[in-house]
Order: C-alpha cells, then sequence, then structure tokens
C-alpha cells in the first residue's frame, strides 16, 4: 500500500526557487540527452520495455522484508534499472517513477520534481553504473563481480542521493548541513544495506532464470566512459563535499542567505505608506486580521455557493 | 481469385533449436471460417505469428496475395487482424479510444476517420459508448471484445484469433460466441474449445508436433474418434 | 483481486472536476510556485493560500477532512527543518537544557519553521487536489500540453496501465509467502529466518517480478506490432480550449499574482 513517503522524495516548500529551478535545468538537460541515446540502444522496443520496468519498479516497492525494530527495507529501484536496461533506459524509468509518484501521490513535491528526479534518476543511475561497471571490470567477468557490483551500485547510488539532498537543503537555507548530512548520510547508510541485499537477491533470482537479460546493462565501452567519469565525478565530489560542508555549516548558511534573499529582505519600494495605518496597530497585524477576514469571506461564500446549487439540484431531481 | 490466406512449406525452428513448423501449406479461401487445434506445442501459435510477419521462417507466407517481407509488414498487419490470447496484453493503453484508435492511426488516417473507425468497431463488439473507459476495471468478457475492436478499427481483410473462448465465464464465452458468427470477414480461429468450433467452424485443420495432421470438414473429421484421440483432442 | 485504491481519482460533478486538464495543471503549479515565493513569514498570504485551497477543496466535493488527511501523511519531512528553530539568529524566546546541549529558541527561527511548514503543507493540498479530481488519462493530456517529450508521456501511460495488474502479481506473490510463513509447533524455535534469507526471498519476489515484466513487454510489443506500431510515438491533436477555461486560467492566475505582490508590499 503506498501510504508512507520515503525520505529520499523532498516536498514542496523545503528548497529554494533557485535551488529548484537550477535543478530542473539539470535534469532537462540529462533527460534530453538520455531520450536521444535510448532510441539508438533499444529501438522500437524501448517504449513498451520502459513502460512495464518502471511499473514493475513501482509495484516492486511494496515488496518489503523487516528489518528491525518496525522499520523495513525495499526497493528504490535505481540500480537495478541501470543493470537490467542500461543506464540512458534507466534514467527515463527512475524519471517516469518519480514523477508520477510526485504528480499522483505527492510523494515529493511538484516544484522541486526536478531536484528529485536528478537525485534518484541521474544521480542514482549514474553512481550506479560506474559501480557496477567497475566491479564488473574488476572482476573481469567472474560472476561475483554481478552480485558485488549490484550490491555496492544500490548501497552507494543511495548514499549519494541521500547527501545530495543533504546539501540541498543545506544550501536552500532549511537545514544546516552540520546536522542535515551526517543525520541523511547516517539513517540512508543503513538503508542502503538493506536495498542492496534486495538486489542481490534478485539478481541472484535473474542469474538462474534469465542470464541473458543481465547483459542489457552492457553499454559499448566507449560510448559508456562519459557516464562512467560523470557517476565517479558525482560520487567522489559528494564524499568530499558532505564532511566539509558538516563541518562548516556557515559557509552553506551564507550561500543560502545569499540565494534566499528574497526570503529575507521584504521589498518596500512604498515609502509612501506609514508604518502604521492604525494607532497601535503594526501594518503587518493589521494585514493578517485583514486576510483572516477576506479568507473567511471567500470560504464562507464558496460554502454556500455549494450548498445552494446542491439544493437547486436535488430540488429539480 | 485469390486465396486470403495462403501458406506453402513453412518451416520455422526457434532460437534454442526446437522445430516448431515443419513445411506446413495451407489455403484459406475469402470469408471461410476455419478453426485450428491440436495439442499445447503443437505450433498453433507460432503459425498464427508468421501469418503477419512477427516471426519469419522458411516458405511462403501470403495474405490476399502480399507476400510476407520485410517491405510489405505495414500492408500486411492492416490486413491481418491478429487477436492473441491474453487482452492485458492488447489493451496498452490508458483508455478504450486510445486502444481503438492505435490500429487506424499508425495507419496514418486522419483524426475525424479515427474517430468514426473507433466508433463503428466498438458498436461491431456491441461496446458503444465505451471510449472513455479505463481496460484496467473491465471484466475479462469486455476485456476480450475490446481486443477484438482494436484490430477491427484497421477494417482488416482477415481476422486471427488466438484462443478467444479461454479464462470466461459461460455467459461471457456465449456472448463471445455469438460476436463471431456475426463479423463476416475471413476467420482463422485457434482453440481448444471443440464446442465453439462444432457450432461456428465448417472446417477444422488439426496440428500436431510443427505438421498438419489433418484438414477438413469439421463434422467429417470430429466422427473420426481415432484422430482425435491421436492428436489428444476430444469430442464435444 | 484488483488494487483499486492505487489509484487516487475520486469521480464527481464539480466545478473543479470539470476543468480543464490543462488549465488544472497549470493553476495548480502556479499555485505551487506563488507559495514557494511568499517570502517567510507573510502571515496574510498564508492565510489567503489557506483560503484558496480550502475553498477549491469545498468547490471539489470532496469533503475538508479527506484532503486534510491525505496532506498530513506528507508532512514527516517537516522534521528536518527543526533545526531551524535554534539555529536562525535574533531574539530569544526560550532556553532549553537537555543534557550537555544548551539549545534557545528564537523568535525569527520559529517563525521559519512555522513558514516552511505552512507553505509545504498548502502546496501538498494542491497536488492532492490536483490528482484527486483529475482522471489520469486526462493528466497525460495536460503533460502533453505542457511539453513533456512524447516519449516520455507513451512511457509514463504504459507504467501506469501495467502498474496495477504488476500490483496485483505482487500481492499474489506477498500472500503467497505469508501463505508459507507459518510458526513452527516447537514455540522454541525462532521463526522468520535469518536476515539475509528474508532479504533473498524478497529479492527473489523482486526479481520474479521484473522477470515478468520482461516476458510481458515482450508480447505487448508483439501486439503493438501487430497494429502496425512502427517505433514513433504517434497520438492524437490536443481537443481546442474552451473560452471558459482560458478564462478561468486567467482569473485563477491573476489572483495568484495579486496576492504575491501584496505578499511583498505588507
Amino acid at each position: 500500500m503506498h501510504s508512507a513517503p520515503q525520505p529520499l522524495h523532498i516536498p514542496d516548500g523545503f528548497l529554494s526557487v533557485l535551488v529548484s529551478l537550477l535543478f530542473w535545468l539539470l535534469t532537462a538537460a540529462a533527460v534530453g540527452y538520455a531520450l536521444r541515446r535510448v532510441g539508438k540502444d533499444l529501438g522500437d522496443r524501448q517504449v513498451p520495455m520502459m513502460g512495464v520496468l518502471a511499473a514493475a519498479i513501482f509495484a516492486g516497492q511494496m515488496l518489503n522484508f523487516s528489518v528491525a525494530g518496525g522499520t523495513s527495507g525495499h526497493l528504490m529501484g535505481a540500480a537495478i534499472a541501470t543493470i537490467l536496461l542500461g543506464p540512458w533506459a534507466a534514467m527515463l524509468v527512475m524519471t517516469c517513477v518519480v514523477s508520477v509518484q510526485a504528480l499522483i501521490f505527492q510523494d515529493g513535491g511538484l516544484l522541486v520534481l526536478g531536484a528529485n528526479i536528478f537525485n534518484m534518476g541521474v544521480v542514482g543511475v549514474a553512481v550506479s553504473y560506474m559501480a557496477y561497471r567497475t566491479l564488473q571490470r574488476l572482476a573481469r567477468g567472474a560472476r561475483w563481480g554481478l552480485f558485488a557490483g549490484g550490491f555496492i551500485a544500490t548501497w552507494l547510488s543511495i548514499e549519494a542521493s541521500a547527501l545530495l539532498v543533504a546539501l540541498q537543503l543545506a544550501v536552500s537555507g532549511v537545514s544546516p548541513a552540520n546536522v542535515a548530512v551526517p543525520a541523511m548520510g547516517g539513517v540512508h547508510a543503513l538503508i542502503g544495506i538493506g536495498e542492496g541485499l534486495i538486489t542481490l537477491g534478485a539478481l541472484a533470482f535473474l542469474y538462474r532464470a534469465r542470464p541473458d537479460l543481465l547483459l542489457a546493462g552492457e553499454e559499448r565501452p566507449i560510448k559508456g566512459q562519459f557516464i562512467w567519469a560523470f557517476g565517479l565525478l558525482l560520487a567522489f565530489g559528494l564524499a568530499v563535499a558532505s564532511p566539509l560542508a558538516s563541518s562548516n555549516p556557515d559557509g552553506l548558511e551564507w550561500v543560502a542567505a545569499q540565494a534566499g534573499f528574497l526570503d529575507a529582505r521584504r521589498l518596500s519600494p512604498f515609502n509612501l505608506i506609514p508604518d502604521y495605518l492604525l494607532p497601535g496597530i503594526s501594518n503587518q497585524a493589521l494585514a493578517t486580521v485583514l486576510a483572516g477576514v477576506l479568507g473567511m469571506l471567500i470560504v464562507f461564500a464558496v460554502t454556500l455557493l455549494v450548498a445552494y446549487n446542491r439544493r437547486a439540484r436535488r430540488a429539480s431531481d | 481469385m485469390h486465396h486470403s490466406i495462403e501458406v506453402k512449406d513453412l518451416s520455422f525452428a526457434y532460437p534454442d533449436g526446437h522445430q516448431a513448423l515443419k513445411g506446413v501449406s495451407l489455403s484459406i479461401a475469402p470469408c471461410e471460417k476455419v478453426a485450428l487445434v491440436g495439442p499445447n506445442g503443437a505450433g498453433k501459435s507460432t503459425l498464427i505469428l508468421h501469418l503477419n510477419g512477427i516471426l519469419m521462417g522458411s516458405g511462403e507466407v501470403r495474405v490476399c496475395a502480399v507476400e510476407a517481407r520485410k517491405e510489405n509488414l505495414g500492408r500486411l498487419r492492416a490486413m491481418v487482424g491478429l487477436v492473441f490470447q491474453s487482452p492485458d496484453d492488447q489493451l496498452f493503453s490508458p483508455t478504450v479510444f486510445d486502444d481503438v484508435a492505435f490500429g487506424p492511426l499508425y495507419q496514418g488516417l486522419a483524426a475525424e476517420l479515427v474517430h468514426r473507425r473507433v466508433e463503428e468497431a466498438l458498436c461491431a463488439v456491441h461496446m458503444c459508448g465505451y471510449e472513455r473507459r479505463i481496460s484496467h476495471h473491465l471484466s475479462a468478457g469486455e476485456k476480450k471484445r475490446i481486443a477484438i475492436a482494436t484490430v477491427l478499427s484497421m477494417q482488416p481483410e482477415v481476422l486471427v484469433l488466438d484462443e478467444p473462448t479461454a479464462g470466461l465465464d459461460p455467459r461471457a464465452r456465449r456472448s463471445l460466441i455469438q460476436l463471431l458468427r456475426e463479423l463476416p470477414m475471413t476467420m482463422l480461429v485457434s482453440t481448444h474449445d471443440m464446442h465453439m468450433v462444432g457450432e461456428l467452424f465448417p472446417r477444422m485443420v488439426i496440428m500436431d508436433e510443427g505438421s498438419i495432421v489433418a484438414d477438413g470438414p469439421t463434422e467429417a473429421l470430429m466422427n473420426d474418434q481415432a484422430l482425435l484421440e491421436a492428436h489428444g483432442l476430444e469430442k464435444p | 483481486m484488483h488494487i483499486h485504491f492505487l489509484d487516487p481519482f475520486q469521480p464527481r460533478q464539480s466545478p473543479i472536476h470539470q476543468l480543464d486538464p490543462r488549465v488544472k495543471f497549470v493553476l495548480a503549479l502556479a499555485f505551487i510556485l506563488t507559495a514557494a515565493l511568499t517570502p517567510s513569514g507573510a502571515w496574510s498570504a498564508y492565510i489567503l493560500l489557506f483560503a484558496l485551497a480550502f475553498s477549491a477543496t469545498i468547490l471539489s466535493d470532496l469533503g475538508a477532512s479527506y484532503v486534510l488527511k491525505r496532506s498530513a501523511l506528507a508532512l514527516p519531512f517537516v522534521l528536518s527543518a527543526l533545526p531551524l528553530i535554534f539555529t536562525t539568529e535574533g531574539a530569544s524566546l526560550l532556553d532549553l537544557s537537555i543534557g550537555a546541549w544548551s539549545l534557545t529558541v528564537t523568535q525569527p527561527g520559529l517563525a521559519r519553521f512555522a513558514s516552511l511548514a505552512l507553505k509545504s503543507w498548502v502546496s501538498v493540498q494542491a497536488g492532492i487536489l490536483l490528482a484527486v479530481t483529475t482522471p489520469f488519462p486526462d493528466l497525460l493530456v495536460a503533460m502533453r500540453a505542457l511539453g513533456v517529450p512524447r516519449l516520455i508521456v507513451a512511457v509514463i501511460g504504459l507504467m501506469w496501465r501495467y502498474l496495477f495488474v504488476l500490483a496485483d502479481e505482487a500481492l499474489r506473490l506477498i500472500r503467497a509467502r505469508l501463505a508459507r510463513s507459518g510458526d513452527a509447533a516447537n514455540a522454541e524455535l525462532r521463526t522468520g529466518g535469518s536476515l539475509v534469507w528474508r532479504a533473498r526471498v524478497a529479492g527473489g519476489m523482486a526479481g520474479s517480478l521484473f522477470l515478468r515484466a520482461f516476458e510481458r513487454s515482450d508480447r505487448i510489443y508483439m501486439a503493438m506490432l501487430s497494429r502496425g506500431y512502427d517505433g514513433e510515438a504517434r497520438t492524437l491533436p490536443l481537443p481546442r480550449i474552451r473560452p471558459l477555461q482560458w478564462l478561468t486560467l486567467g482569473v485563477g492566475l491573476g489572483i495568484l499574482a495579486l496576492l504575491l505582490v501584496l505578499a511583498y508590499l505588507i
């Protein structure tokens, strides 16, 4: 039952408008590129394959297992999508999953959707791909490479996404970095283990039943290098930035203050309006009271309208 | 006068090596209604998938004189309305309208014509007004009929159905049989439902282990007990 | 057995339900953007935003408690902003000592926290209203109109269609697991298996689900080919937006713009 919102999906209001817009731009660029690459990789099978796999990830999030003390581990999906479909299709699949989670279930906001897609879809996939390919190459095709790669790819993708969320919250001035980074990083380090185990189980099953499906994660080495490097850069960057931000929260606060300037200052271009229209009552207090009255009037009017309409309809029936 | 369906010496092996069709030959005249029966694994579904070019084996396959070759696949698929066994796999669009409009849309028809074809197809399966419905909410019988509508909207020459009555309760089954009786075009139906075969199909083709073992009038073949038993069939 | 409850859409005969989905989508986004742009501490603006959301809820014939209950689910994230109460500089209200830590609750901190919570809460309500009053195929139309790439809209459409089918399958897998998860006759034995084993079973179920998904996608692909699919995402042109809908859009955007301006002046 899709009821509990997940800790990685940021709701509206928690990122500053500038941060939200920035990540929308980054996501649009990444997804735009992925759209062009996917056609070349999957051909005209792409729509049914991505659509049904996205449905499987969504449905798969219902499959949980109890970890300890009432918590449960379950599936995020970036890593397993990457292993099954390759990085570009996985990015699109995660985009679709995260978008519908936000739109239909309010799991994550709409304005901050760009950031959520970036965190889970772009970063999650890039980091998974990097980890998975690295371990596969290290193992030189041996079976342990697949399983170790799967586990580490899952854990890393969750941890990286979590750290990025923490940094985004810090830069938005919503949660200080020295609290957000360890909190998000710590909690998700545990969650990542649970998900890693589930991914392992899924890979073990698929390796026995249809090993040919797992080869779909193979990318032609030359073209794959870009996203591999991107994933490495991200992982490394987050690993460095997070403890740095954590120990110097003031630095990010300064950025937040600059970026959130709309929040802090109020525009008062019209100094014609005196500070107090009524003696003793500040303008702000007055405005609040008036707003309250106006708001109640609006709601009252609408309620009357609806009630009247209903009665008229009933009368005519 | 050309045959609606003409298959000459068709052989096909799956990638894993399994020889599914061994030199199958079959001719079906326009407006003929033929039942294809046989045990599971006989090659019935494989044969059907050759009729619109999804699979391509060695030998000749022609539908209304159009040969099943890569260049002709578009034309072929407009002429052969293939209805698969599971309607859930065929109803993949958000609404019934979108599913039934899919075929005409990909034929490149204008929007107004597409709308008309959808209306006609839905009414032909007695589901007028179901345009805005969502496939997931329909019953099994309704889904089967919509699945038929999705190919009828292309106005095919030939209708090919794979196990149309499988999984239906008696009422839905009766209603589907009635529908098949009403449809005028050439029809080839693969089925285990021997009662339906006796009722609707004057000609029966028995397949077993990749070959056609019998092809003739249904009544005559139904009375051949030995033949039926030899190929895992039962007289209704 | 169907998982209907996954679909939040509630059909009603209300003006909100009858709004063109494209207009509704834009208004919802504009509402959320307005809430996001409203400065911290602009209580009058928040009151009006809540009044608007509440009015829309009443108009939609859904029942206020329904929307409020659903919106409460999205709020736990608010805890992540709790430190704001203590870290924002300003006039101190309360001094707390918890063990070795001494924390000061500041007035601006409280104001910022409350502002954030209220803005987030009202935005969630807008999202809920959009999702609950608009049937999914109409949301796809809105996405297309807003310029979402056609490939993505097509994939989302398929995903939604098969979500319920696969969720049914997942439910069956869970039930099968439950049916096999009995207690041993001997009360001394620890049931449930090790963590690793449980993860493997869950993983195996996930793997099975993915396998079925792959095979199903093959069959769907064949069905699409049989109806002439050529790889392009083709759609019929969208219907025109009626003048009344344009008017509603204009009025709605105007009200939000006015609200935003007022929020900055006061």
